[in-house]
């Protein structure tokens, strides 16, 4: 059994215009230490999905529309609130883009370390203030001491991450969940958080639910990767084959899209079409249909069956894709 | 339209020792507690038809450079020569006349087009600002500006908010394009975008270029893309242009320690690639308080006491380079450091 499993998960998003389906039947599994990558362009789901673990999407005007939510074997959908909060910070913790979402402006970085030893290892307030410094220390911060005494907004948005992982870190996670912890930083401060981020899950053994839009740090920190689209999983694959065999057309798209060192400089880029369609009214079949490169090339009745029929997740050996015509896996040109 | 146009050779724009600097002001009487040089004294030209990438991270001062270019903000000190011009001399109908030749594209197309105002409004404005054509000529020429940037001129009548990002980046180009410019500055013109619609956003302003002459100062954080779209580099810290060069001179062989650094903290798009090593600790320190010598020393790993004392300035790696070959770099040390390991780390 896998420590996280998301079974057919449906969401909704009551909008004046009807609901919006942000995540319709969405299912991913997370082994134990494993570090799955969630990837996708915005409105695709992903982050949605990654607060609908820990029942954090606001309702209203979100709607839990159907589906389980399971970590190690509790539904997580069905759990009373108690045994949420329980949950929360001991077993899963989370990390978002923003880290003021989590740190109290009006706190020290120390009140809002040692909240997390209190409750989690019952430490008294000397022994939480030494925990805590150690742990800043642990994140790479210089001078832990007296960065426990300042407040949120006195410190970098490099070190407010660091501080945020500290966070998360200190109550030792089972499942970590990282919703896109790098994309407001500089890429040299990126990388030292990236790099943290891996050394730590390697020490502990957490499982790290990573969620990107950057391909590029997919390929640094996952071992498997998850393609959403449209508030639907496309494919799902072990990480080298992502890169070096996709089988969807969108994730294959993706890929080509990111300016590379071998391509000629100013050559035209590979591109995807169009827009993402509607959730309010998504349609019947494929939802990259209409985008999609590969289709253009099928006969007309494949075409239609692109329009008219939804594709379903299937395993094809390596990995899973809902494509009724999927790529070959020859070499990437 | 009858502009002054640039002489053979002549570069189209030409920066020199340009500074803007801001008073931190604090304390009970708001005074000036701290002087915070955003620009430090940068100088580079830019040729007709030619992109210019200004790369660098969060408050190198990228941002203040474009706008100080733009005069959207007052230079400190330092001189914008466009065609030999200096902007800050010209009067009246010639300053006019050159403003014209300078556009803008900005970073948030949900924040930069008014959303009061319909599309066609929009991307009029500077039609009407300048006085240019009739109305009909004026809206005939908004609708074929739509059809260049790729949208149909139906959209005139309809407002920012129907429109997606990428969509709206093109309204914004359009806006750029309406005076008919020779340089657009474009200040991380696709960041805001997801990667399809960036590539679509990035073939049309290649396409604008090839088509129309455009020259662009294309400022970007993200290398990838500055190193698609750009003849010359220019990377910044601190204020300060520590490396400029022609694109392909940069990536192959980057001469200072930070250039490397930062190319090396890029992540690869292959997994078989991973990098071990973190290329570079700390984070860049505060524009208040520049250190006397080189702004990077207290984080670079080959930093010896000559660079805590003096400046660099920007040298040749090769003097005897033709101009447009140019590869200059600010580092006592330039010739000592070891070959470029693209995944190594510091």
């Amino acid at each position: 059994m896998a420590l996280l499993e998301i079974d057919d998960l449906r969401i909704g998003f009551e909008t004046e215009a009807g609901l919006l389906r942000a995540i319709d039947g969405v299912s991913i599994e997370v082994e134990a230490g494993q570090t799955l990558g969630l990837v996708g362009e915005s409105g695709c789901g992903k982050s949605v999905t990654a607060s609908s673990v820990l029942r954090l999407v606001p309702t209203p005007p979100g709607r839990y529309l159907g589906g389980a939510i399971r970590f190690d074997g509790t539904d997580i959908l069905q759990l009373p609130r108690e045994q949420l909060s329980k949950l929360r910070g001991r077993d899963i913790a989370m990390i978002f883009q923003d880290p003021m979402t989590s740190l109290n402006p009006v706190f020290t970085i120390e009140r809002q370390l040692g909240e997390v030893l209190k409750m989690r290892f019952g430490l008294d307030r000397a022994a939480a203030r030494a925990r805590a410094a150690e742990a800043l220390k642990s994140v790479g911060i210089a001078d832990p001491e007296r960065r426990l005494d300042a407040f949120p907004h006195e410190l970098s948005g490099g070190m407010r991450q660091r501080v945020m992982i500290a966070m998360a870190l200190l109550c030792e996670p089972r499942l970590l969940i990282a919703d896109e912890p790098t994309t407001a930083l500089d890429v040299t401060v990126q990388a030292q958080i990236l790099h943290l981020m891996r050394a730590l899950q390697h020490k502990m053994g957490s499982a790290l639910l990573f969620i990107t839009h950057d391909m590029a740090v997919i390929a640094e920190m996952c071992d498997a990767v998850v393609v959403m689209y449209a508030g639907r999983v496309v494919e799902r694959r072990p990480v080298v084959d992502i890169f070096e065999a996709p089988r969807h057309p969108y994730t294959r798209g993706l890929l080509d899209s990111i300016p590379r060192r071998a391509q000629q400089a100013k050559a035209e880029l590979p591109t995807i079409e169009g827009t993402v369609p509607s959730l309010l009214s998504p349609p019947p079949g494929c939802r990259f249909a209409e985008r999609c490169a590969h289709r253009a090339k099928l006969d007309a009745a494949a075409q239609r069956r692109c329009r008219d029929e939804d594709p379903a997740l299937q395993p094809d050996g390596t990995g899973w894709v809902a494509c009724h015509f999927p790529l070959n896996t020859a070499a990437r040109s | 339209m009858n502009s002054p146009r640039t002489e053979p050779g002549q570069p189209l724009l030409q920066v020199e020792n340009l500074q803007k600097h801001y008073a931190v002001r604090g304390g009970l009487l708001a005074r000036t507690t701290a002087v915070l040089r955003a620009v430090a004294g940068v100088s580079f030209e830019v040729m007709p038809g030619q992109t210019l990438g200004l790369v660098g991270e969060s408050g190198c001062g990228k941002s203040t450079l474009g706008r100080t270019l733009m005069r959207l903000e007052e230079p400190t000190e330092g001189r914008v020569l466009f065609q030999g011009r200096n902007l800050a001399e010209a009067k009246g109908d010639e300053l006019f006349a050159l403003r014209r030749q300078m556009q803008m594209v900005f970073q948030d197309p949900y924040s930069s087009l008014n959303p009061r105002m319909t599309v066609g409004e929009i991307v009029r404005e500077p039609l009407l600002v300048h006085r240019i054509g009739s109305k009909a000529e004026q809206v005939d020429r908004v609708s074929s500006l739509l059809q260049t940037v790729g949208l149909a001129p139906e959209v005139m009548t309809r407002y920012p908010n129907e429109f997606s990002g990428g969509q709206r980046q093109r309204i914004g180009v359009a806006r750029a394009l309406a005076l008919d410019p020779q340089l657009v500055i474009a200040d991380e013109p696709v960041s805001a975008l997801d990667v399809s619609v960036q590539s679509q956003v990035l073939n049309l302003m290649l396409r604008l270029q090839r088509e129309r002459g455009l020259a662009y100062v294309f400022i970007s954080h993200d290398l990838s893309v500055v190193q698609h779209m750009s003849d010359r580099v220019a990377i910044m810290y601190l204020g300060r242009i520590v490396e400029m060069g022609p694109v392909d001179r940069i990536f192959a062989a980057p001469a200072h320690p930070y250039t490397r650094a930062l190319m090396q903290a890029i992540p690869t798009p292959d997994p078989r690639r991973r990098r071990e090593r973190v290329p570079l600790q700390g984070e860049t320190p505060s524009p208040t308080a520049l250190p006397d010598g080189c702004a990077f020393a207290g984080r670079c790993p080959y930093a010896v006491d000559e660079c805590r004392r003096t400046p660099p300035a920007l040298m040749p790696l090769d003097a005897a380079a033709a101009p447009a070959r140019q590869h200059v770099v600010a580092c006592v040390r330039r010739s000592e450091l070891p070959a470029f390991d693209p995944l190594a780390g510091g």
